[in-house]
């Protein structure tokens, strides 16, 4: 029982559903039933890791000397896992229900491409090196792509290609050259707690790298390479759910705050000049993404800024680079993913029952569709921040972390 | 016998075989013997890839006339890797394009086969010989093959494509006559090895000068270097499948690797770069080739066309990992060498079937076709992935190593460019899998269907091998950097000014 398990399980669920098209009962029996041992075996990494603390470093394949597929469990990853694979249990069935209830076609395709992206998601959980995490993020912007281009008409076909092109021209075009030339500076890219940079790459170059990096990794959508996030609104709402709130944003900061703590290092990032520079970036994104969201009418679109704002405190969390602030953007990944999924689910069933999708159009839903709405209340509660949910407990520490950083302007903000 | 008596046989098996090809009748024996001799000349070629792998060289004199006075054939890790990239698309593509032969060519099979082998011949003789002289014959032979064959192509304009070949290819062929007479009337030998040992006593001659300079150019125009590469995609878009895919994976290479063998074994590069700007002319084009190509290949209308641009651009990269002058960057163009050649062979073959399926090749006629044929569809777009260079797929090798060289060289300013035109070639393979897949067929198109599996078979192998060699890179990496050493033997150092 491997990481490798975990990754491969979605991947073999994806083979079976593309086999099992044809038949409409097997497919959904296989689709139903793939989450369940990928979750149980996420369970099960995370006991031993935490019980006995072994990292169960598995190296796949060695591509160049030195330089390897290799998947670990760290901490960070193990949480990233445990929440896609709590999260793709409860998101099939809505994303069956759905997919039905809408008349979409192409359900085999649909579910497959769905697995794939869990698959690709566990992968980057559990990489070990930043080689590794590149591998599987491309496959997750490849394999989403025909999702949010899923009903293929021209208006999905064109929010299709925004997405793809955002995020391979950043991961093509920026992430891939930062990590050849750290490869190259520092004939490594293993995850290492406390860094690799450090003593190794001046602090121009690490400077450099580090504005290349984060915006290289579009899927965190750091302004100004948000626009993909709103754009694959036009996917049915299961993948807005469960990739453009929890796998695919997840991913991205997961991968900003492993390429952080790991690659860089904490100590090492408050060196760097451009450190600041990216604070306020990211800052910027969380204020303005949540003035853009008061103004959408579209739900969805709306939820997206949201979104885009809610991945910037995560994003900020890392590159106040404390303890405290890290551990913040952590929690924030795992109860913003829960509360933006109810979220999403809300707004799907509000579309699918009633046809409505704009905030205008809802005025009295909560009298025709009392469960719902009580729903999209909670999850909007975690969503802010409010005790008792989760959301309270992971802006607790990424305040904290802001005040023993010295930032006191933004701590201020909250929703 | 011992590998280096068998050695010779990887030329001579496809020689002997053409001429026995025309007289054997009907459609049946003239390909059964073509694809028994490719893997024949397969196995043999991947047996002397193994024993030169740790730096050996075989070399065999012709009817023991002993070099310099007769023929030899000397192989070192670099012709090896090159000849196996050659019998290995033949062996893979023979067995595969007979249905698709059957129906472009329905007649006179035998000679089509025959040309097919000597083409073959011609290119493994270019890539094994030691004798200058006998480059120019190979290639002349290998040229010839390849206009006939070009020539059997079911649309008319294949025969204005082959003639328009044959013109430039002749230039380029008599070019390069020139040069070698220029060598040889300095030297008096034409022995690789021999002239090697010779040149550098003539120090700073002008017509030593203006024979290099023959011998680039006329190989540069067999290269398809931009921008002499205007005979490539006629020639490539109107030829028969078969010859399509296999001059696409082949043809070029060839003449890459000799182009490489002259200027880094013969005339040594201490004298080539700096007798003549070479690496700063290469540079330039290459630039120039990457972006024109990949910019022509975004507006094409026929898929074979816009592969063919492609191929240009693609041959613009191995030529940049040769102008950075260094180990790195030449290991990065063989490698790019061997992955192009996978890649592109699993494309073509794939628009190939798409041809004998749908009957047209305009993008505009393949609307909702990924449906209708998902195989060969998926198929396309994973050979896609690669040429774009996602990992794990052999191209993101090639271009993880020609980015590595081009930091290594700190010409950071390469590494955007290299990655600006890959975001081209995203465009232009992302524009047919969205036509295919995205765009509802339209009511009138008539229906197709999947191919049969024995056609899918070898192009999923091509596919596999291209996603192989993306993951497990000990034959491909440790024979480019074999090859690259081979051809220098660490005479790189220093040459940088």
């Amino acid at each position: 029982m491997t990481p490798f398990i975990a990754v491969l399980i979605p991947f073999i669920g994806a083979v079976a559903l593309g086999l099992a098209a044809r038949n409409d009962r097997l497919r959904d029996t296989i689709a139903f039933i793939t989450p369940l041992p990928l979750f149980l075996v996420v369970i099960w990494l995370a006991a031993k890791r935490l019980s006995s603390g072994d990292a169960m470093t598995q190296t796949l394949i060695e591509i160049m000397p030195g330089l390897d597929i290799t998947l670990a469990i760290q901490p960070l990853g193990l949480t990233f896992a445990l929440l896609a694979s709590t999260l793709y249990i409860v998101a099939t069935p809505y994303a069956l229900g759905y997919m039905k209830t809408g008349g979409y076609g192409n359900l085999a395709r649909f579910m497959a491409c769905y697995a794939i992206a869990l698959g690709a998601a566990m992968g980057i959980a559990f990489s070990e090196n930043l080689l590794t995490l590149y591998l599987f993020y491309e496959i997750l912007s490849v394999s989403t792509y025909p999702l949010v281009a899923h009903t293929g008409t021209d208006k999905a076909r064109s929010g299709a290609r925004t997405y793809l092109a955002l995020l391979l021209v950043t991961s093509v075009g920026l992430m891939l050259p930062a990590m050849i030339w750290i490869w190259q500076a520092t004939g490594t890219l293993s995850f290492t707690a406390g860094g690799i940079m450090a003593d190794r790459v001046g602090p121009v170059g690490g400077a450099f790298a580090l504005v290349i990096l984060l915006y290289g990794i579009g899927k965190a959508a750091l302004m100004p390479f948000h626009r993909w996030l709103p754009a694959a609104m036009v996917a049915p709402t299961p993948v807005s759910a469960l990739l453009h709130a929890v796998a695919v944003v997840k991913a991205g900061v997961f991968s900003v705050l492993t390429v952080v703590l790991y690659i860089f290092g904490l100590d090492y990032l408050l060196t760097l000049a451009t450190q600041p520079l990216m604070l306020y970036v990211a800052v910027f994104t969380m204020l303005a993404a949540s003035l853009v969201a008061m103004h959408q009418d579209n739900l969805k679109a709306r939820l997206a800024y949201s979104t885009v704002s809610q991945l910037a405190y995560i994003v900020t969390g890392a590159l106040l680079a404390t303890e405290l602030s890290a551990i913040g953007g952590g929690m924030h990944m795992l109860m913003h993913g829960f509360g933006k999924i109810t979220l999403f689910f809300c707004a799907g069933a509000i579309y699918v029952t009633h046809g409505i999708n704009t905030v205008s159009g809802m005025d009295g839903l909560a009298k025709r569709m009392p469960l719902t709405m009580l729903a999209f209340f909670i999850g909007a509660l975690c969503v802010i921040g409010l005790p008792p949910t989760g959301g309270f407990w992971s802006k607790w520490y990424l305040v904290s972390g802001a005040y023993s950083a010295g930032h006191y302007a933004w701590s201020r903000r909250s929703c | 016998m011992n590998i280096t008596e068998i050695m010779p046989f990887i030329v001579l098996i496809p020689l002997l075989a053409g001429p026995v090809c025309v007289l054997l009748p009907g459609r049946g024996l003239p390909w059964l013997l073509a694809t028994i001799s490719a893997s024949a000349a397969f196995i043999l070629a991947a047996l002397t890839l193994g024993s030169v792998f740790e730096g050996e060289t075989l070399r065999y004199a012709f009817g023991d006339w002993p070099p310099p006075i007769g023929i030899e054939y000397r192989v070192d890790a670099a012709n090896a890797f090159v000849a196996l990239l050659i019998t290995g698309v033949a062996a893979i593509l023979l067995p595969w394009a007979k249905p698709l032969v059957d129906e472009e060519i329905p007649e006179r099979q035998g000679s089509f086969y025959a040309l097919f082998l000597i083409a073959l011949a011609g290119l493994l003789g270019i890539t094994l010989t030691g004798d200058v002289f006998n480059v120019f014959v190979f290639l002349e032979i290998s040229s010839l093959a390849t206009y006939g064959l070009i020539a059997h192509g079911k649309d008319r304009r294949a025969l204005l494509a082959a003639f328009r070949y044959l013109i430039m290819g002749t230039v380029g062929a008599t070019f390069l006559l020139i040069g070698i007479a220029f060598i040889y009337i300095l030297t008096g030998s034409l022995n690789m090895v021999d002239l090697a040992e010779r040149l550098p006593a003539l120090g700073d001659s002008r017509a030593l000068q203006v024979g290099l300079g023959f011998i680039v150019v006329g190989l540069a125009i067999k290269l398809a270097l931009f921008p002499l590469h205007h005979w490539l995609p006629n020639a490539y878009t109107y030829a028969p499948t078969l010859i399509t895919t296999f001059l696409a994976a082949t043809a070029t290479k060839v003449a890459l690797y000799v182009m490489l063998r002259f200027i880094f074994d013969v005339f040594g590069p201490q004298y080539s770069f700096t007798a003549l700007p070479l690496a700063a002319v290469f540079m330039a084009l290459a630039i120039a080739g990457m972006f024109a190509g990949s910019w022509m290949a975004i507006f094409q209308r026929n898929i074979k066309r816009m592969l063919a641009y492609s191929s240009v651009a693609q041959v613009g990269y191995m030529v940049l990992g040769v102008s950075l002058l260094s180990l790195a960057g030449l290991t990065a163009a063989f490698l790019h060498l061997f992955n192009h050649g996978l890649m592109k062979a699993a494309l073509f073959a794939s628009v190939g079937l798409i041809a004998y399926q749908a009957g047209s090749l305009r993008i505009d006629d393949l609307r909702g076709i990924g449906r209708q044929m998902p195989w060969t569809l998926t198929a396309f777009a994973l050979a896609g992935v690669s040429l774009i260079g996602v990992p794990p797929t052999a191209g993101f090798i090639s271009k993880w190593y020609l980015i590595g060289a081009a930091v290594e060289a700190d010409q950071l300013w390469l590494v955007a460019l290299i990655l600006i035109t890959s975001l081209m070639a995203l465009i232009y393979i992302a524009r047919i899998v969205e036509v295919a897949w995205l765009q509802p067929r339209p009511d009138d198109a008539p229906a197709v269907h999947e191919a049969s599996w024995l056609l899918l078979l070898p192009v999923w192998i091509l596919v596999a091998a291209n996603f192989y060699f993306g993951l497990d890179t000990r034959l491909t990496v440790g024979a480019a950097s074999a090859a690259a050493q081979a051809l220098t033997g660490g005479a790189l150092e220093g040459l940088l000014p």
